[in-house]
């Protein structure tokens, strides 16, 4: 990259099952908490925030262009304002690339959601192709249903490394202010608990609905270096496309995310994650995707999911955790996901993360996805 | 700019209000095959992908996921943006900052609106209005444009018949223009015939329900040399959003877009834009905005575009180029319509737009994308930088 990216303030509200506000309070408490921890606003002559990209779905707002909700809202009057309809990673891999082009200087980028205003499964519906898909009542809890099916069955993943994941999450989650559904629940609690799309069960599903937004700044490096004492630096971006029609990939294995991850880390010079990544935050919302997303990104070979969480490689302590925020499954918002799990990335890279602190963390990977069983993924490096 | 960037090929569909024959991915690989086709190139040229339509008006989540695979888009980075009218006018904005960066050679822009399947109306309804009381009261783009053409009615001076003029105007380039939807050979009679929606808006100052794709294709210099003998460069972009503020502005035609305007004609050194620039391609999807437009953008004096246009001074071969194409009133795929917008722009630069060609040599051309009650991107294009 000609020029560094860096990230100088995160803010996230804290997660609830309904947030009893309007949207734009929510927009706000978020937008003024970076703006706050920098010192600027929104200006036209290139002193202050040049332009913004959020991250929201009108589906799930049930408003057509639910983002204007922002300008008026926040004192981004007159100031461009470009949203991304997918998870929250791609808005800080575009806010990024505003800057890398040379476009802007300053960039605010925001996810929000309101889970509770929808029917999740109702809208996910809506997003498989009209023929037969949705006829079918395929959504993506039951794309997932059939994801995880073929990957235990293709590499031998047994329910028991999957019900592991949500307890090693929720027991992360513990330390995670931010986050509800943090909770010791046990391998067995999981494994009894409702079946909804076998074999998943209710446990191994990101709980809904969850509300909340997430916020940061992006600058270019002599304006980050101004802006703070612990700028973190996006050191490389990938993303990818897969089928959409589930028949026409193999479930049990991600190319899309494979490629991804190439591209990131092309970008980044990374050569082997496992030994140069001191955390990963990655986007599980179902327990198998954890497993399955590791082996995208090279944490393990293809069908080694299962035994790098019973090796404890990826718990708290391990070679390279995973997910010490508690991940999606200790109650994070869709769309603003992806977008969490930079800004988790970036807590840590600062010392900032608290009880769920990776000591000496220096080098971070954070991934976002959208789509059924993953279609689309999105994957940022961060550094120190 | 950390790259000067050029658009190497544009491919649009032809827009119609229904497309039974095809689905939204088969829509979208039409336009897409054009534009490859424009620039001589193929899906493996393509290093990045953005992607952009109204999903409301499609009436379907994350349309993307299902039309990515079709166009050959299966393991390329991109995702979509969605920005309601200025959609394709944000994903270009994009597309232009991943080329500019210099790390991606060919960057595809798609975007597309198939309007048969979804609700446009309840999307465009529902447009970022607060729920405790703006949806509660009928206010749509149409009693927004209602607003802003009885305040023309009231500030220029004009009567309703320069609206019908302006109608007949656009239709008449539309008639020249192949891709166009409405092609309807309207006299000024007949536009006044047409029924009231609300006053002073008639049924045939709106722009139609359509179905339609546009995509182009952009590349940092070296590359885009490479590709095609006729680049058009772009000179330079601006985002205006306001959000759902119509409330707030003191004056009913807030304009956005005469300020996103000021904005690039002073970073572009352009001091009198209807010398400076040759074709206009502006997101008027209502008859009557295209004269309060014109002012905005600064092709004549605030309140006097009507006379102009009562003189037969704008057109593909008058003194105001101003929507050669026939602009929205002919045809608005409301994801696609920016894209167009620049689409038809680079085609005026090109020399290649056939019959709705304007007469002189075209060096600079404006388009825009609008939407929601005053959201604007401005985007200029040269023949050469």
């Amino acid at each position: 990259m000609a020029d560094r990216v860096g990230i100088v303030a995160v803010a996230q509200t804290k997660f609830d099952q309904k947030r009893e506000e309007h949207l734009t309070e929510t927009l706000v408490h978020v937008t003024k908490d970076v703006m706050g921890q920098t010192g600027l606003e929104f200006k036209p002559d290139g002193t202050g925030i040049d332009s913004t990209v959020t991250s929201s779905q009108d589906y799930f707002g049930g408003l057509g262009g639910i983002d204007m909700h922002y300008a008026y809202t926040v004192g981004a009057y007159k100031r461009p304002e470009d949203r991304i309809e997918e998870d929250g990673a791609f808005s800080v891999a575009y806010g990024a690339m505003q800057i890398l082009s040379g476009h802007h200087d300053v960039v605010l980028v925001l996810a929000h959601i309101k889970e509770s205003a929808c029917s999740k499964n109702q809208v996910e519906n809506l997003g498989m192709d009209h023929v037969y898909g949705r006829k079918i009542g395929l959504d993506f809890v039951a794309s997932a249903g059939m994801q995880a099916r073929r990957y235990q069955h293709k590499y031998g993943i047994t329910p028991e490394q999957c019900a592991k994941v949500v307890v090693k999450n929720r027991t992360n989650g513990k330390n995670n202010p931010f986050v509800m559904y943090a909770n010791g629940i046990t391998v067995e609690d999981v494994l009894k608990s409702e079946m909804v799309a076998d074999p998943l069960r209710a446990q191994e599903i990101k709980p809904n609905p969850v509300d909340g937004a997430v916020a940061m700044i992006l600058a270019r490096e002599e304006k980050a270096k101004k802006l703070t004492d612990k700028p973190v630096w996006i050191t490389g971006m990938g993303m990818c496309y897969d089928h959409h029609e589930l028949g026409y990939r193999d479930l049990a294995d991600c190319d899309a995310l494979v490629s991804a991850a190439q591209m990131a880390y092309k970008m980044a010079g990374i050569k082997d994650p496992v030994k140069e990544l001191d955390l990963a935050e990655i986007s599980e919302h179902y327990a198998y995707q954890e497993l399955l997303w590791s082996e995208g990104l090279g944490f393990c070979g293809k069908g080694e999911g299962g035994k790098l969480i019973d090796k404890g490689t990826t718990a708290m302590g391990g070679e390279l955790p995973v997910n010490p925020s508690g991940g999606l499954l200790s109650g994070v918002p869709l769309v603003v996901a992806g977008m969490q799990r930079v800004a988790e990335c970036v807590m840590q890279l600062r010392g900032e993360a608290g009880g769920r602190q990776v000591s000496g963390a220096k080098k971070a990977l954070a991934h976002g996805v959208d789509g059924p069983a993953g279609q689309l993924h999105c994957v940022i490096t961060l550094e120190k | 700019m950390a790259e000067r960037i050029a658009i190497t090929g544009v491919g649009q569909t032809h827009h119609k209000s229904k497309r039974t024959d095809v689905n939204t991915p088969e829509l979208v690989a039409e336009a897409v095959e054009a534009a490859l086709e424009d620039a001589q190139l193929t899906m493996k040229d393509i290093d990045f992908v953005v992607l952009t339509s109204f999903e409301m008006a499609d009436g379907q989540y994350v349309p993307d996921l299902w039309v990515v695979p079709e166009f050959g888009g299966v393991g390329k980075p991109g995702f979509k943006f969605q920005n309601a009218g200025t959609s394709g006018g944000v994903a270009a904005g994009a597309a232009f900052d991943y080329a500019a960066s210099g790390m991606f050679k060919n960057v595809l822009c798609v975007s597309w609106q198939k309007m048969d399947e979804g609700k446009g109306a309840f999307g465009r309804g529902g447009g970022g209005l607060s729920e405790y009381w703006q949806s509660q009261i009928p206010f749509s783009p149409i009693t927004n444009f209602a607003r802003r053409a009885f305040a023309y009615l009231h500030n220029s001076g004009c009567t309703e018949e320069h609206f019908g003029m302006t109608r007949v105007k656009q239709d008449q380039c539309a008639m020249k223009n192949d891709y166009a939807q409405l092609k309807l050979g309207l006299t000024l009679e007949k536009v006044m015939e047409s029924a009231v929606l609300v006053w002073p808006i008639r049924f045939l100052h709106m722009c139609p329900s359509t179905c339609g794709a546009g995509v182009f294709i952009v590349s940092p210099e070296e590359q885009a040399k490479k590709v095609t003998k006729n680049p058009v460069w772009v000179e330079d972009w601006f985002c205006v959003h306001v959000g759902g503020a119509f409330t707030m502005a003191e004056d009913p035609t807030l304009s956005t877009l005469r300020y996103g305007c000021e904005t690039v004609y002073k970073r572009c050194g352009i001091t009198n834009p209807l010398r400076d620039i040759q074709a206009f391609e502006i997101y008027e999807p209502c008859s009557p905005a295209e004269l309060r437009w014109m002012e905005e953008v600064g092709v004549c004096e605030d309140w006097t575009a009507w006379k102009l246009m009562e003189q037969g001074k704008v057109g593909i071969d008058k003194e105001i180029p101003f929507n050669p194409s026939g602009g929205v009133t002919a045809c608005n795929p409301i994801g696609a319509t920016p894209v167009i917008r620049i689409i038809e722009a680079a085609l005026q630069i090109r020399g290649d737009a056939g019959a709705h060609q304007v007469p002189h040599t075209v060096n600079r051309a404006l388009a825009t994308g609008y939407g929601g009650q005053g959201e604007n991107v401005i985007i200029l294009l040269r023949k050469s930088l």
